[in-house]
This record gives structure tokens, sequence and C-alpha cells, in this order.
């Protein structure tokens, strides 16, 4: 065969594979909706889950997921910004900024799994947490800060020089420099990471069955007090994700209608993390429009 | 290039009681890493006059500029020793509050880089920052700056506008106000029109003459008739020594430096 | 005459306290990450060494033996801690998706770099980005309901095992192997392309012979990445591959993974006893191999600098 018909055959099969890949996602996303979304109902979004009996909802765990989502951003969004900001602004080029990287780097691959038992053993167990929702938001900030931080030094790097020159020539701190000017210039950058990392968050589980726990307790949402033992906000109770929950009916089998529950809650995660997408690209082409528009 | 001996050098000396010094450097050498960029430069800047540095690309001119108001502290590796004399006392020493010291010191940068934020909030800013507040005073320093820079016929209507909307010489204009705006002693400025077109570089030229009895300003450009249009003094800067200083006028008609003479006259650059 | 500018320029002022304020903050961001990473070491180590010096498991043995029956002992009196069985089912999953994975991937990774740039690049890239960000236990749950089913009807047996993770984590690092693939390729610079077509050669030539041969450190990186995701991937695998602690006879016999006992076994053991301790010791060499990962990717990028 000569090397114009290679050339051809050659871009068939790539044609081929590409295509392939696009039918691959096409599957996942029509298996999940198909089978999840006709389960999805407001019942199934509000009521507590049921074993042994079918006709359980996700109500519990769906709020579980938020609410975790919301304390492990709280807690992981001001350290990442803080070292981010180090990285970006602060480190000298040294055998201790190397290593520093190196930690992060390490840390962000590490499986979720082991981040999952490493907070087991510290948050759960030694500083007696148990399984909590507090013990699950830590790990998760675990999981979460590699990737913010490395996202918001790249944020700040992205920003010229010459901000910060122009803000340190009119007698301004390093950090005020930073702080006033150049994270408001870099927040497209910062804030589309963050809501990217809120959508891995949201949809992990492995860190979490050890953490936050694989029970989901009634609560009782007439009561906001956090002290109180049912109150939805107490950080002290177990509190099984919607993530968690896809993997504990599927591997428990008590649960008669745990396909149809899990294809629903498959299908609201997914659209979940579909709106996290979005919402990245949105919030960051409307903050960015904001800044360089009229005041 | 040619290589000229840094032995064969004319600076000219003021004589403090004839002439008002605001900032002087004595000996300073900078360095990068191993490498030394500037070999021991000491020159005096007048009150209120227009100083010109000017010389070849490389020659040293914009780093020594950086390092009389110390921004040359935040590069990596960077190391200035000797002294920078100003109201008395050495500002390139440790215990020299940097910050303050730059607020008296103020910068205009090549590019024009204006804040992402309105016009009014790119004056206000570091004032605000320094305790300057009530929307009179401030709109009043607004008012004031933009017309020293003149700029504010053209902005007037529209300062809650983001100052990145401006042309490039309107930038760097709005980038001398703000600069301006901090009240300082002394203007740097670093080639601020090499970016811009030829109308632009003489509004920007015209507001440095009028600001010239308020402010002493030294300028470092690469275009030689600026220089001659609009300085007082000039240092001609050649592979990190000053080989000629001089008022300007002697500087580009009779210069005493072989090297000066074929530089000024366009014989390399 | 009193010289007010002289003073302020010897005295602190708010700029250099919130200076010293700023630092104090940022370095200590950055060092409770560092203390996270150190602190995960110290405990996993220490937990995980517990089976090697305080149950005296022999280090050779735990490596190499599958009996895996920690909460007994064997005949020398130490518990039976014999890991081959998940070594070798995690190095099994992940190797064979990576075999599959790396050519599907970079096929598309040229696709949308080199045959078809802007159209096929502005559909396949949300798509990557879209599969990179579905939750793992979704794809454990659609590993569960239709690869599953599609093992035992195809090939026999329970469905479970070596087989069905495969499958299940070859879609799992398909988009990130395809997406970091397209950054490789996009840093290939232009005009080693133009130079390859000049000379004749037709797209094919080009592509195969300049630029996925410059393009190989950075290939190889993301190939790397993708293993290690695999290797890691705990739950979606062990929705799959059947959680027997046995030697895998074959591709479709019930298997587990280091992460697929962990997950079973952690909820279930005393902590402290010689059972969990053996866990800790599976994690233990999890988070070794993902560090053996992390240096393989540095040394390929450093190499790819020179």
């Amino acid at each position: 065969m000569n090397s114009k018909k290679w050339n051809t055959v050659a871009t068939g099969i790539l044609y081929f594979i590409a295509g392939v890949m696009i039918l691959i996602l096409a599957f996942l996303l029509i298996f999940i909706l198909w089978n999840g979304l006709p389960h999805v109902s407001w019942h199934f979004l509000t009521t507590p889950a049921r074993s042994f009996q079918t006709g359980g909802g996700i109500g519990i765990q769906l709020f579980n997921s938020f609410y975790l989502l919301f304390l492990a951003m709280l807690i992981s969004i001001p350290i990442s910004i803080g070292a981010g900001i180090y990285l970006s602004e602060y480190a000298k080029q040294n055998w201790l900024t190397s290593l520093i990287r190196t930690s992060i780097d390490i840390l962000s691959s590490l499986p979720s799994i082991v981040v999952g038992l490493f907070g087991f053993l510290v948050f759960s167990i030694q500083a007696g947490l148990g399984f909590s929702i507090l013990s699950g938001a830590l790990a998760l900030t675990v999981f979460n800060l590699p990737l913010l931080t490395r996202n918001v030094e790249e944020s700040l790097n992205s920003i010229s020089e010459s901000q910060r020159e122009a803000g340190l020539a009119l007698g301004l701190s390093k950090w005020e420099t930073v702080l006033r000017i150049i994270i408001p210039e870099a927040l497209p950058g910062i804030v589309t990471g963050m809501i990217l990392g809120a959508g891995r968050v949201f949809g992990e589980a492995a860190a979490l069955i050890y953490t936050a726990g694989q029970s989901a307790p009634a609560l009782d949402f007439t009561n906001w007090n956090p002290f109180y033992i049912a109150s939805p906000l107490n950080p002290l109770r177990p509190a099984e994700t919607l993530a968690v929950h896809i993997w504990k009916i599927n591997s428990e089998g008590i649960m008669p209608d745990a396909a149809q529950v899990s294809a629903g809650a498959s299908a609201v995660l997914i659209i979940a993390v579909l709106i996290f997408n979005f919402g990245a690209r949105f919030i960051s082409a409307r903050v960015y429009g904001k800044m360089t528009g009229t005041k | 290039m040619q290589n000229y001996s840094a032995d064969d050098k004319f600076i000219r000396e003021l004589d403090p009681k004839d002439h008002e010094i605001s900032i002087s450097t004595e000996d300073l050498h900078v360095f990068y890493g191993d490498s030394e960029a500037i070999h021991g430069v000491s020159l005096p800047f007048e009150r209120f006059k227009i100083t010109a540095l000017i010389g070849a690309s490389g020659s040293g001119k914009s780093t020594y500029l950086r390092s009389l108001n110390r921004m040359n502290d935040n590069i990596d590796g960077t190391r200035v020793t000797g002294k920078i004399m100003y109201r008395d006392l050495d500002i390139n020493s440790q215990n020299i509050n940097v910050y303050e010291m730059r607020k008296h010191i103020g910068m205009v940068f090549q590019r024009p880089n204006p804040f992402s934020k309105s016009i009014y909030d790119n004056i206000t800013f570091a004032p605000k920052r320094n305790g300057v507040h009530g929307k009179e005073t401030l709109d009043e320093l607004v008012e004031t700056t933009l017309k020293q820079a003149a700029l504010w016929d053209q902005v007037k209507d529209g300062l809650g506008q983001s100052a990145l909307s401006l042309s490039g010489g309107q930038q760097q204009r709005l980038c001398i106000a703000r600069a301006i705006a901090m009240k300082p002693d002394i203007l740097l400025l670093d080639e601020p029109a090499s970016a811009l077109d030829p109308i632009s570089t003489s509004t920007v030229e015209d507001t440095l003459l009028a600001l010239k009895d308020r402010y002493t300003i030294i300028i470092v450009t690469h275009n030689m008739q600026q220089a001659a249009r609009i300085s007082d003094y000039t240092a001609f800067f050649h592979l990190g020594n000053v080989l000629e200083f001089d008022e300007t006028s002697n500087v580009f008609q009779r210069p005493k430096i072989t090297a000066t003479e074929d530089y000024v006259s366009g014989r390399f650059g | 005459m009193h010289d007010d500018i002289k003073d302020s320029l010897l005295k602190k002022s708010r700029a250099t306290r919130s200076e010293q304020r700023g630092r104090i903050i940022s370095l200590t961001c950055t060092a409770i990450i560092v203390l996270i990473v150190v602190s995960i070491f110290y405990f996993v180590a220490s937990k995980g060494l517990a089976t090697f010096f305080s149950n005296k498991v022999n280090v050779w043995d735990f490596l190499s033996k599958s009996i895996w029956n920690p909460g007994s002992t064997d005949s020398h009196g130490s518990p039976q801690a014999g890991a081959l069985p998940m070594i070798i089912g995690s190095f099994g999953v992940t190797l064979l998706s990576a075999i599959i994975a790396t050519p599907f991937a970079i096929a598309t990774a040229i696709f949308m770099t080199e045959i078809s740039p802007n159209k096929g690049y502005k559909i396949l890239q949300p798509v990557t980005e879209l599969l990179v960000g579905i939750p793992s236990v979704v794809y454990g749950f659609i590993g569960l309901s239709v690869v599953v089913p599609f093992v035992r009807h195809t090939f026999g047996g329970t469905g479970f095992g070596i087989l069905a993770g495969t499958f299940v984590l070859f879609v799992m690092i398909l988009p990130t192997v395809t997406s970091m693939s397209v950054d490789a390729l996009r840093a290939v610079p232009r005009y080693y392309r133009e130079a390859s077509l000049a000379l004749g050669a037709t797209r094919w030539q080009t592509i195969y012979k300049v630029v996925l041969r410059s393009a190989t450190p950075g290939l190889a990186t993301a190939v790397i990445f993708g293993m290690s995701r695999a290797f890691g991937e705990a739950l979606a695998v062990q929705m799959v591959i059947g959680n027997a602690v046995l030697l895998p006879h074959n591709l479709i016999s019930p298997a587990s993974t280091l992460t697929s006992v962990l997950t079973m076994g952690m909820g279930n053991t005393v902590m402290g006893s010689a059972a969990n301790n053996a866990l800790w010791s599976l994690a233990l060499l999890l988070l070794l191999m993902s560090l053996v990962f992390n240096l393989l990717i540095n040394k390929i990028a450093k190499r790819g600098r020179i």
C-alpha cells in the first residue's frame, strides 16, 4: 500500500475512533438520564430513603451532599487562596518551595480512598469526631486543597507582572496589591476553578464512606439549631451523601428498588455535575464582563 | 557596537549651593545573580528639573532607574549595593520603609498599566488606602491630577468607565495622574512613550514639561529627540556605566566623550 | 528643619504591617497543606508498618503469598497476610485498562489536534471535559448494570471480575488521558508539521513520524497519569470486581484489588488488630504506588524538557 492510501485509511480510523468517543459519552448520558429521570420526582428528591421496601427517596442524602459541599468549600477556599498567593507571590526559587510544590503534587495524586482512610483515622477516631459531617468536610478539604491551590496559583500567575508593579510603585504592600488588585483581576479563573472543584467534591464518595459515614439518620427539618441532634445543620451527625448512597445501596442489596433508586440518584448527580460545569463557564464569563465593563 | 573605555567619562558636578539635589546615587552597583548590570554609578538629580537617561538597549538605564525606588527588590536574585541619598537618608538600606519611600518616589512604566477598574478608582485607589477620605476631597484629587496629566477634558464625563477602554496614550497619562495623586517628590518614568504613537507621545511630553515645576522628573528614553526636547540634564549610559552626564544642550551639541558623540549622532544604538 | 517625610521613612507603617500579616497568613495556609501531606504519610506508614513490626509479618510474604486471612495466624504464629491476589488484581485492571485506553485516547487526541482541529475539537473538547466530571460511583453503577451483565452473557461466569473492572476503568480514564494527550500534541510546535508537509510527507506520515515522536514524553505522562488514577480508584472497581480475595484464574472470575479490599474491610475490623493493621499495609502500598507514579511522571517531564 502506498503512503497516499495509508493516509486515507489512517484518517478513516481516526474519524471512527473519535466517533466512538462521542458514542461513549452519548451512551453514558442517555443511559443514566433515560433510566434515571423517570424516577426523579419531587417526592423522590424530598423523601428519606427506605430499606427493605420500595418507594424511598434521596431527600436527606441530597441535603447532606450540599451541606458537606458547603462546609468543605468554606474550609478549603480560604486555605487554598492563602497558599496559592504564597506560591505565586512570595515563594522564592529554592529547595523549600520545590518541597512544597512536590507535596502538593503528591497530595493531588493520592487515591481518594487513602484520603478517606486518613480522615477516618485522624478526624473520626483520633479527634473524636466520629462519622460526622465535620470529619467528612475535613476529608473533602484534604482532597480538594491541592487542585484549588494550583488553580489559584495559576490564575494569579496569569495576571501581568505590570499590574503588581503598578501597585507596588504606589507604595502599597505586596499583600495589599495582591488582595485588592491581582485577585479581583484573577477572579474569573479562580471562580471557575472553585466551581469545577465543587463539582468534583459533590460526586466524591471514596473519601467519605469512612468519614461522613454511610448512614443518613432522619432529620427534623423544623429545627435548625446546629446543636440539636436531629437538626439538619448539626455538624456532628453522620451524613451519607448522594454519591455514597449510590455505592451503598448497590453493594448492600437490601433495597428492593436499588437499581431504580441508583439510576434516579445517578441522574441527579450527573445533572448536578452538568450544572456545575456550565455554571463555571457562565459565572466566569459574567464576572469577567462585570470587571472590565462599566462600573 | 564598539567597546568604549569606561575610564573615559565626564560627569558634571552639581554644586549643592546652586543646585538643590532631590535624589542622588553614590557608587551604585546592581547585580543579577552573578552578573553585574550596573558598575558603580554616581549621579545627582536636581529638584524640579527633568533628567533624561539615554543609551542603547542593555546599557542599564532602566535597571538603574528601577533601583531608585527599589523596584528591583522584587526580582529574585537581584542585589543593589552603594548609596541612594534622599532627604539625607540612604534609602538603599534595610531599615528604610520601602512602601513609604515609594509614595514619595513614584513611577510610570513602559507599557501603560492601569488597573482594570474605573478611571476614578484608578486614581483614588492608593490615596484611599493611605487614609484620604471624603467624596469631595477625592473628587478634587481626581480633577486636579487628571488636569495636570492633561486628561481631564477627555474623560471628565466618563470617570466611571473602565480605564481599559481608554486609548494607549490616555492610559499612560492616567498612569501619570495615578502616580501624582500620591503627591510624590520625584517621578520616575521608564520609557513612558515607547509604546505610544507619535501624537500620544507628544501629549505625554507636554504633560511632563507642565509637571516639571512641581516634581523632580527622571525619565529613561530610547528616543534622543525626546531627551533633547524635554530634559534639562542628560546621562548617557553605556554597558552599565554612565559615560557622560551634563546639561542636555551640552550632551547633544558639544559632547565631551567620543562614545556619547557616536551615540547621539546615531552611529550606534 | 524637621522633616516628617524623613521620619516616616524610618518608621513602620500600615503597609509594613499588612505585608507582615500577609506573609504570615499565606505561609500558614501553605504550611497547613504541607503538614497534611506529612501527617498522611506519618499516620498511614505508622499503621501500615505495624503489620511488619508488631505483627511480625514478613514483608516478602506480604507481597508474594496469596492467602489473605489476616485475622488468623499461620503455622509460624504470624497473621496470614498474603496480598498477592490484590496486587495482581490492582496491576491487572490498571495495565489492561491503560492498554485499551491508550490507543483510543491518543487517536482521539490526534483527531482533535491534527485532523479536525476546529470542528472536531469544538465538539470533543466539552465531551471529554464532561466525561472527566462524571463521578466514579456513576461509572461503578453503570458498570454494575451494563458491563457486568454484558460480560456474563458474552463470556459466562458471574460477570464480576477483572474484565468488568477493566472496562469500567477504561471508560473512566479515557477522558483524562485524552485531554492530557491533546495538551501534549498541541505543545508540538507548528513549524515541525509545516516542515514535514513541505518535504512532501502525507498528513499521516507527518503525524506518525514527526508529531507523535516529539510528543512522546507528554503522551507517556498522560498514560501514566491515567494508570495512577486507575490504580487508586476504589468504589467503581469495588462494585464490579467481585470482591473475592483469591488469585484470579481468568479475567472473568471474581477478584479484588487493593482498593476494593480496603473499601470493604476497614469498617469490619477493630482498630489496632492484626486484621486492621494488614489493611493499613495495603493502604501504605497504595500510597507508595501513587508516589512511584508521581516520580515517573516527574522523570518523564524532566527528560522531555531537555
